[in-house]
């Protein structure tokens, strides 16, 4: 419903592009700024440390973009997509691996550290081309793209929806933790990879760099958001809607519901992923616990108190929520779990709609208040 | 299994057709022939078959045995839905399902003839041409004031009709109306009479009916199920004065 309230003005018109924009430079220049010419004296200045946890927020929005594209428009209620977004991050973490060449603790010129300690001989075959930047973006993309493309067209297929999804989802995220605790797997077990040295030939651990990750965050949360945008104001996006609440007429008017929600599921991953890759050079590792079934649930809460179907809504909840969470594991840790927990059933009873739902609902009741009455009276 | 279409010039033939849920027939050897351009009502008792029947059609249900053929060549017992529907079949439920949370308009839209792809719905453009044509439709179905409206926010009556131009926007070659006036006052059931006449100009319609003053209405010609088969066929006055149709529904 929020996402109808749009029609009748244009979706790329100036009232859209002039606070995208000004939001888009305030982000890429506030924080270099604010982090770089400020004196580290004055009260205003941001501190290094604060620069990827500001891109860490950036990253788990786009994460939570790429779950309200499915459960907001399509009703598909992943509870699984921080798989997605672990195996983004695990291609990720490969590359920056195999940067790391001679300066790993075993100085070995062919094998990351953990594959020394197990005794190995040589790189398995699935670590080919991940010390090229090219080959490990392309499979930042496909990796997740076609786990989502298989796994979505066998539960799509056999019609599997609403609830019963979730679970399975919840199943592939649970099976891929089990799976990458294991040392033979190859990815570096329940330790997972971490001691990055540099990306691209910059050092991972240099502020200018972490400048330079925190402002691709921000262009790929921007892109991100235009891609869902367009998505969801093409007629596919109606479509969308239409199978979220009527599945079989859709069936019935010709489209095909499988094909439907697994482009959406793919594209989605595919986000996903690529929020995973970018969060892992800013925060230092990728362990199998990103795989974790409560990770993936807390991308749901996000997106709930957010406000689904809306698009903006999870990006403010993703850092909102993320926010609060940095200063109450600090300030109170025991306690951060209940908030959460609260939060949810508060958003879920008192704001079904989440932040920005409820606001679009106040607006456009204000706006509008005729269109529901003369509908009955002329009825 | 015969590959080939029965021999007749029938639109929908239906051949022997048995579905059974847990030991009951919903559909006991039906055999139904429809010809192109008709206009042809249904009527039964409570679980005749009537829906499983559509079911069948649109490929909703598989037959346990039977034929289904479509323009005599089109096995239908083999398709699935959105096939079906990109057939030519058009299906209108017993209760209104028309897409909540889209407007008026949109759902129009989504109901055009056009490419079904998901990529071709990615990129679709409402052209003028397309544009024109929806508006036509909501002129045709009488909700021109409507447009923009949430399609949630329509009266009963108006969803059903929404419903019925949904179907008549893609140019269907069958029609098939499950109770189109069930729930609508005196007045919408005769505007719906209106627009369904109006409808059968040029295509198939097959209406599911409980309402015999709205059956008398169309005149159109009857066929009458029980217990998953047909009982009588004919006119109106034909099957109301048969003995074994007063029998086991109109005599109640």
């Amino acid at each position: 419903m929020p996402s109808r309230i749009e029609h009748g003005k244009s979706v790329w018109g100036p009232g859209f592009w002039a606070p995208f924009s000004a939001c888009g430079v305030i982000l890429v220049l506030a924080v270099p700024i604010l982090n770089l010419w400020v004196p580290q004296s004055s009260a205003a200045a941001l501190p290094d440390y604060l620069v990827p946890l500001l891109g860490k927020y950036l990253c788990y929005a786009l994460l939570a973009l790429s779950l309200d594209l499915i459960w907001g428009y399509a009703g598909i209620l992943s509870l699984g997509h921080g798989a997605f977004f672990a195996l983004g991050g695990y291609c990720m973490g490969m590359y920056l691996m195999r940067q790391i060449g001679t300066r790993g603790v075993y100085g070995n010129p062919l094998l990351p550290d953990f594959m020394v300690f197990l005794n190995w001989r040589e790189l398995p075959w699935f670590w080919w081309g991940f010390d090229h930047f090219a080959w490990a973006a392309a499979m930042i993309a496909l990796v997740p793209g076609l786990l989502a493309l298989v796994f979505g067209w066998l539960a799509f297929r056999s019609r599997v929806t609403g609830v019963y999804l979730s679970i399975i989802t919840q199943a592939m995220t649970y099976a891929l933790m089990l799976a990458y605790f294991r040392n033979d797997m190859g990815f570096g077990g329940n330790n997972g990879m971490t001691d990055y040295k540099d990306i691209l030939g910059w050092d991972v651990h240099e502020s200018s760099t972490r400048l330079g990750l925190y402002v691709a965050s921000v262009v790929a949360l921007g892109l991100g958001y235009l891609m869902c945008r367009y998505i969801t104001n093409s007629k596919l996006g109606r479509l969308l809607l239409a199978l979220r609440d009527a599945e079989s007429r859709v069936r019935f008017l010709g489209y095909s519901v499988t094909n439907t929600k697994l482009f959406v599921f793919t594209v989605s991953a595919v986000l996903a992923g690529i929020a995973g890759a970018l969060y892992v050079p800013q925060v230092g590792i990728i362990n199998p616990s990103e795989f974790s079934p409560a990770n993936s649930i807390e991308i749901a809460i996000w997106v709930s108190i957010g406000g689904r179907g809306t698009l903006i809504g999870p990006i403010v909840g993703a850092i909102l929520v993320n926010l609060g969470k940095t200063w109450l594991t600090g300030a109170a840790p025991e306690t951060w779990l209940f908030v959460l927990g609260a939060l949810f059933v508060l958003s879920t009873l008192a704001f079904p709609k989440g932040i920005i739902g409820s606001i679009r609902q106040i607006r456009w009741v204000r706006s509008r208040p005729s269109v529901a009455l003369s509908a009955r009276e002329q009825a | 299994m015969k590959t080939g279409g029965p021999e007749t010039n029938a639109l929908l033939y239906l051949n022997g057709v048995t579905v059974s849920f847990d030991g009951f027939k919903a559909l006991n050897e039906l055999s139904l022939v429809v010809d192109s351009g008709e206009l042809r009502t249904l009527i039964g008792p409570n679980g005749a078959g009537k829906t499983t029947m559509m079911d069948v059609v649109t490929g909703k249900t598989r037959p346990d045995t039977g034929e289904v053929f479509f323009g005599g060549t089109a096995d239908l017992s083999r398709l699935d839905e959105a096939e079906i529907a990109n057939l030519g079949i058009g299906r209108k439920f017993q209760r209104p399902t028309v897409f909540e949370n889209l407007t008026v308009f949109e759902n129009l839209e989504l109901s055009l003839a056009d490419d079904r792809g998901t990529w071709g719905t990615l990129f679709a453009r409402l052209t003028p041409d397309r544009r024109d044509r929806i508006v036509a439709t909501l002129a045709r179905i009488g909700l021109a004031d409507y447009s923009w409206q949430l399609a949630g926010a329509l009266s009963h009556g108006q969803k059903q009709w929404l419903e019925i131009g949904m179907l008549l926007i893609h140019d269907r070659t069958l029609l098939l109306l499950d109770e189109p006036v069930a729930g609508m006052t005196d007045r919408e059931t005769e505007k719906t009479a209106e627009l369904i006449l109006d409808l059968a100009k040029g295509r198939t319609i097959i209406v599911v009916e409980h309402d015999m003053a709205f059956v008398r209405s169309l005149g159109a010609r009857v066929t009458v199920l029980h217990e998953g088969s047909v009982l009588a066929e004919g006119s109106i006055d034909h099957v109301q004065n048969d003995p074994r149709v007063i029998e086991v529904y109109l005599g109640r």
